[in-house]
């Protein structure tokens, strides 16, 4: 079988099944993958322009008529294929809660403010070297009832799209140094240490605007091709 | 400026988790815009409407009530709206991407076109079919199956379904109600009947 999109790099994802995340006992297959060569199908993917994203998508404290309560923050980075390549113009969609570790979803009960100044979602487009930039304020951290005494490490929810189907991504990204990185099942469930860190975003003093806002540099890495060429296409 | 060191590995996937609905899907009911729908009909594409819907279900049988399905298609042609498929271009605005979240009874449906069939990498007809990804809370990362039509003699023929056993292909064959362009596919996480999920 010729992969287009090498397959190892799946490894660094989490299994299916984590039992320590107790949601994923029942929703994960019991059965195999059943492995199959990539085809037009998998090695195609969807385009969106910037119809897709309205200006100031991209800024999640000014979407309403005040400012949202909370540490402003910068988030930005590359997106990049594995080989270190820019995946330019792709979709970057993020959610998260708000400072206080609230989300505006109607499900979310823990009781905490909501702010009626964030919604806490964002959209953006990579530019012609990947480069992708949001301005937020730092989510909290939040209780959940996955074990006694279980919270959540404060962190973004990304989802971003690459140039195939196979390479998309959905994540999250964490903040250096979290006290909770240890005791979280989430974080945890991706086996590899290396691979882990890789979800947690580094302090960027130089990008940090005094007087303004920390900014968080993360750079997202997506699967990317190898060299073997594409077969009758 | 950053250098283009080549990095160590990709990002790993994490959970969707049970908040995305705001952000991904809000549908009219969040203070945020929908970037896609659950339809992929543009009014100048050409092809059979047809429209796709079932449930989701857990290991338990239970509905669930907060997954995320993504498809992406061909035309009725067979050929993607993306210009890494370089034959001939797709037929007018229709781009065969779409999103649905589950509803409170873990349902879920998608209005498109029925897409052509298209070439396997060996030249061998693929029959028509979609790609589907599923995200949900307890999914630390996306599962990846396609979607097949019951009505399609090419499925007898077809490479992708010929990998898997006999008895699990009825769970990636969509079947069409008498009479209707709708066709009926159930997805189930794990268990009994449980969806053939490709590893890719």
């Amino acid at each position: 079988m010729t992969f287009i999109y090498p397959t190892d790099s799946n490894k660094a994802h989490p299994l299916p099944l984590s039992p320590e995340y107790k949601s994923s006992i029942k929703r994960a297959p019991n059965k195999p993958l059943i492995p199959m060569r990539h085809t037009l199908s998998e090695l195609t993917g969807p385009v969106y322009g910037h119809e897709t994203v309205r200006e100031g998508d991209n800024d999640l404290t000014t979407q309403h008529k005040g400012e949202p309560l909370g540490e402003r923050i910068i988030v930005h980075g590359h997106v990049r294929d594995e080989d270190g390549r820019g995946v330019s113009n792709t979709l970057v969609e993020i959610w998260q809660a708000n400072a206080c570790g609230r989300y505006v979803h109607v499900r979310d009960q823990h009781p905490a403010p909501l702010d009626p100044n964030f919604t806490g979602a964002g959209r953006t487009l990579s530019d012609a070297s990947g480069y992708y930039r949001f301005v937020s304020i730092k989510p909290g951290a939040y209780p959940w009832g996955n074990h006694h005494n279980a919270w959540r490490p404060a962190h973004i929810h990304l989802s971003v799209f690459g140039h195939s189907f196979v390479s998309r991504l959905v994540t999250q990204m964490y903040f250096p140094g979290d006290p909770l990185f240890p005791f979280d099942p989430i974080f945890n469930s991706v086996p590899d240490e290396k691979a882990r860190m890789r979800m947690v975003s580094s302090f960027d003093l130089e990008n940090t605007k005094p007087e303004w806002a920390l900014c968080y540099r993360f750079d997202i890495v997506l699967r990317g091709k190898n060299a073997t060429p594409m077969e009758n296409h | 400026m950053q250098d283009s060191v080549k990095p160590e590995g990709i990002t790993p996937s994490q959970t969707v988790g049970p908040f995305f609905k705001y952000g991904l899907t809000p549908t009219g009911d969040y203070a945020w815009n929908d970037a896609f729908t659950n339809s992929t009909l543009t009014p100048d594409v050409s092809g059979d409407r047809v429209r796709i819907e079932g449930r989701v279900l857990d290991g338990d049988g239970a509905t669930v009530p907060d997954a995320m399905l993504e498809i992406w298609q061909a035309d009725a042609q067979g050929r993607y709206a993306d210009p890494q498929d370089r034959r001939a271009l797709p037929n007018a605005s229709f781009r065969g991407f779409a999103r649905c979240g589950t509803d409170k009874d873990g349902n879920y449906s998608f209005d498109t076109i029925k897409p052509g069939a298209l070439p396997d990498p060996d030249g061998k007809p693929q029959a028509p079919h979609i790609v589907l990804a599923v995200f949900a809370r307890g999914m630390l990362r996306h599962l990846y199956t396609r979607i097949y039509f019951s009505d399609e003699a090419g499925n007898a023929a077809d490479p992708v379904l010929a990998l898997v056993p006999a008895d699990r292909r009825t769970t990636l064959i969509a079947v069409r109600e008498a009479g209707k362009a709708v066709y009926k596919l159930d997805l189930r996480l794990q268990g009994d009947n449980e969806t053939v999920f490709f590893d890719v």
